[in-house]
């Protein structure tokens, strides 16, 4: 009865905790969540017209690295806003360019999909990393620099309730402040539009889209295409609007997350959205507890679990939201496999 | 005369695409390279690509030095490529091979630290079977869970590689550091390390990589369990309707992936390294999975495939020194030689060949297992 009793007050304690720590963490939550979520819509765009793509880790790189250089080459001669607005353009163009390398391996060559995502993950590790130690470490000048943080006024943000979920989504850069909205505009283009219904006919049953006239090729490099754009502006967003620097490998296996937050949210903009904020929320929690410890016991415990393990926690949680999910969710029935059309062997 | 020319066609229909990948390969990456040479020092030099690839062999294959940094550089690289190779047979892609090695590595530091004055012939066989055994656990890990629950290994094992470089340096901060260093690390493995055959770094895991690749093609050419593998990689749906258990070939088939991923990471250890201290970098994970593509997943085209990229990894060093054309130029090569065998159009294209086998059929069980499409838990 009594360990019964203690784990009651623990748990009372942990819930009282967060929501003390909650509406400081809001904003450190979408920021985290804003990489995961574009990652997920790039997986959701894919999957939903057919194609895998396991590839979107280093599409988020490349676009990372190419829009920091594009920043960071253009800092001194245009100033820093411009040179880092050119610098997210290039990323987005960058993933939309590999959108084609993968479309055309995928949709066009027939090539195994899963290969040449992994194709794309090997590549961009060693293309980035052979031209940041070529151009970016000898030249050992300063960072691209990041963009400013829009701050509300004080008046909004300290109202009651709304307050903090305002401050959540609109104390953020461009990047983390448009993806609320990229997330409904995706929603409703999906499940309300016709290129919504398209893109799900050709991922569901591409005979079948093919028989009423839907040019299944064109749809998937379509939505491939743009998937990869929002893998690009993910990169962006981890180099000129987060850090401000580029490291190798510097992804982190956030792609594989944003997979994990797609099937998460069952292959919806929406769902994977919330998926991408449960992670953000398991990474904030590693960086409060760190800051501010709770008090009592619960405070012993949480500070007794080392510092790793809550880094290693994003990770964890993927594994079993996978064995947990993948089960009782469905992906399009056409997922992953090549469409030949008749007469063309 | 016939017989030899028949046996020469087989082989050119199994090695003509992998081949031709490696030629065409190289090829783009001496276009990256020239291209890349004005944001260098010396400038634009149409001749890089002859100078880098020269100083590559040399570092490879110039002097007796060289071809043992190759033979040591190929054997994790054997072990690494097995595993991926085993995994591709029973339709499955272990990318964990990163972290199965590290494991393996810590496991062996650990256990060949703590007897590192124990007689070898005690240590070293024990340190080697704790990194295999570690491998093997880890392996496990998502083997079961696609096999229970359908999570796609491929996600899984990835994972599992962020979250065992983290819990691994912690395990090295808190758990077993070793007093006396300024720097977080396990004590010395002494007499655990594996003897040195030949010259200054020939040590017994290369022969024992080898060995190994003989072992696993026994196994999957003669052995009931490797029938079953093999026909789970074909068609699992098959598979099932023959009365052969798809799940328990799935869980056991990624063990096994992980025990030689394990064992690569044991003879890196104890054969190279010597303690495990964070910051140990596994360019294995990747280069295996180059390695068992271009092999085909058969172990001896394994095993030639890996004495292949042990030689640019052995190679790469002079190649930035002499030249400054950074080592990551081998992982662009990699790449390229994954995207030719991909898309082998491309190559047969290029060089008009025809009479040429696909490079891995099983691959196509990897793709429709993908988010629990067909997983093999479904119908039970």
């Amino acid at each position: 009865m009594e360990v019964v009793g203690t784990l009651v007050r623990l748990i009372w304690e942990l819930g009282v905790y967060l929501v003390t720590v909650l509406p400081d963490l809001l904003p450190i939550i979408l920021a985290l969540a804003t990489p995961l979520a574009l990652g997920a819509l790039c997986g959701v765009l894919n999957e939903r017209s057919g194609v895998v793509n396991i590839g979107i880790e280093g599409i988020m790189l490349m676009a990372a690295f190419f829009g920091y250089l594009t920043g960071f080459a253009l800092h001194d001669a245009m100033g820093s806003g411009p040179s880092i607005a050119l610098g997210i353009l290039i990323a987005v163009l960058v993933g939309a360019l590999l959108g084609v390398l993968h479309a055309w391996l995928t949709v066009s060559v027939r090539a195994d999909q899963i290969i040449a995502g992994t194709m794309m993950n090997i590549a961009a590790f060693g293309v980035t990393g052979y031209l940041n130690r070529l151009v970016i470490t000898p030249s050992g000048r300063g960072g691209a620099g990041v963009i400013t943080p829009f701050h509300l006024p004080d008046q909004i943000a300290n109202l009651p309730l709304v307050g903090p979920i305002l401050v959540m989504f609109f104390d953020q850069g461009p990047i983390a402040m448009s993806l609320v909205f990229i997330v409904i505009a995706l929603q409703l283009a999906l499940f309300r539009t016709r290129w919504g219904l398209r893109t799900r006919a050709v991922g569901e049953h591409p005979k079948a889209a093919d028989t009423v006239g839907i040019d299944v090729y064109r749809q998937r490099y379509l939505n491939v295409i743009l998937g990869c754009a929002f893998a690009g502006l993910a990169g962006a967003f981890l180099t000129l609007e987060s850090t401000g620097s580029f490291q190798n490998g510097m992804t982190n296996g956030r792609g594989f997350i944003a997979l994990a937050a797609m099937i998460f949210g069952r292959w919806t903009p929406i769902g994977a959205f919330a998926g991408a904020l449960l992670f953000g929320t398991a990474t904030a929690l590693g960086v409060v507890v760190a800051v501010r410890v709770p008090e009592g016991d619960l405070g012993g415990i949480m500070r007794s679990i080392p510092s790793y393990w809550y880094a290693a926690l994003p990770y964890l949680m993927t594994i079993v939201i996978l064995a947990g999910v993948v089960g009782r969710s469905t992906p399009p029935a056409a997922d992953g496999v090549p469409y030949v059309k008749e007469g063309k062997g | 005369m016939i017989r030899l020319r028949s046996v020469a066609r087989e082989l050119w229909q199994v090695a003509s695409i992998p081949l031709l990948a490696i030629v065409l390969a190289f090829i783009v990456a001496a276009v990256v390279v020239v291209i890349s040479s004005t944001f260098t020092s010396t400038g634009f030099d149409v001749f890089l690509p002859f100078g880098a690839y020269a100083s590559l062999l040399a570092g490879a294959f110039g002097s007796g030095t060289a071809l043992s940094n190759t033979l040591v550089a190929a054997a994790p690289l054997i072990l690494g490529g097995l595993a991926v190779g085993l995994g591709f047979k029973a339709g499955l892609f272990n990318i964990g091979v990163a972290g199965q090695f590290l494991v393996g590595a810590f496991a062996s530091a650990v256990v060949g630290s703590s007897l590192a004055t124990s007689p070898t012939p005690v240590g070293m066989p024990l340190a080697v079977v704790a990194g295999a055994v570690a491998g093997a656990a880890f392996g496990f890990i998502p083997g079961f869970l696609k096999a229970r629950t359908g999570a796609h290994e491929v996600v899984t094992t990835i994972m599992l590689n962020n979250a065992a470089v983290l819990l691994l340096t912690w395990a090295v901060n808190d758990l077993v550091r070793a007093p006396g260093f300024s720097f977080p690390r396990t004590g010395d493995i002494g007499n655990s390390a594996l003897p040195i055959l030949l010259g200054r770094n020939v040590h017994l895991g290369i022969p024992l990589a080898v060995l190994t690749v003989f072992a696993v093609r026994w196994v999957l050419d003669r052995t009931t369990i490797g029938f079953e593998i093999r026909t789970v990689g074909q068609n699992p749906n098959a598979a099932r309707y023959a009365g052969m258990r798809p799940v328990f070939i799935t869980a056991l088939t990624m063990t096994l992936s992980g025990l030689l991923a394990g064992l690569a990471g044991a003879i890196q250890m104890l054969g190279v390294i010597g303690f495990y201290a964070p910051g140990i970098t596994a360019s294995v994970g990747f280069d295996s999975i180059a390695v068992a593509l271009l092999g085909r997943s058969d172990p001896i085209g394994i095993l030639f495939a890996a004495i292949l990229f042990g030689a640019f990894r052995a190679g790469a060093p002079l190649m930035q020194i002499e030249t400054s054309v950074p080592i990551e130029v081998i992982d662009i090569i990699q790449a390229l030689v994954i995207l030719f065998l991909a898309a082998d159009l491309i190559v047969r294209r290029v060089f008009r060949v025809r009479a040429a086998k696909p490079v891995i059929s099983e691959l196509a069980t990897v793709t429709q297992t993908w988010a629990g499409g067909t997983s093999p838990a479904e119908p039970s």
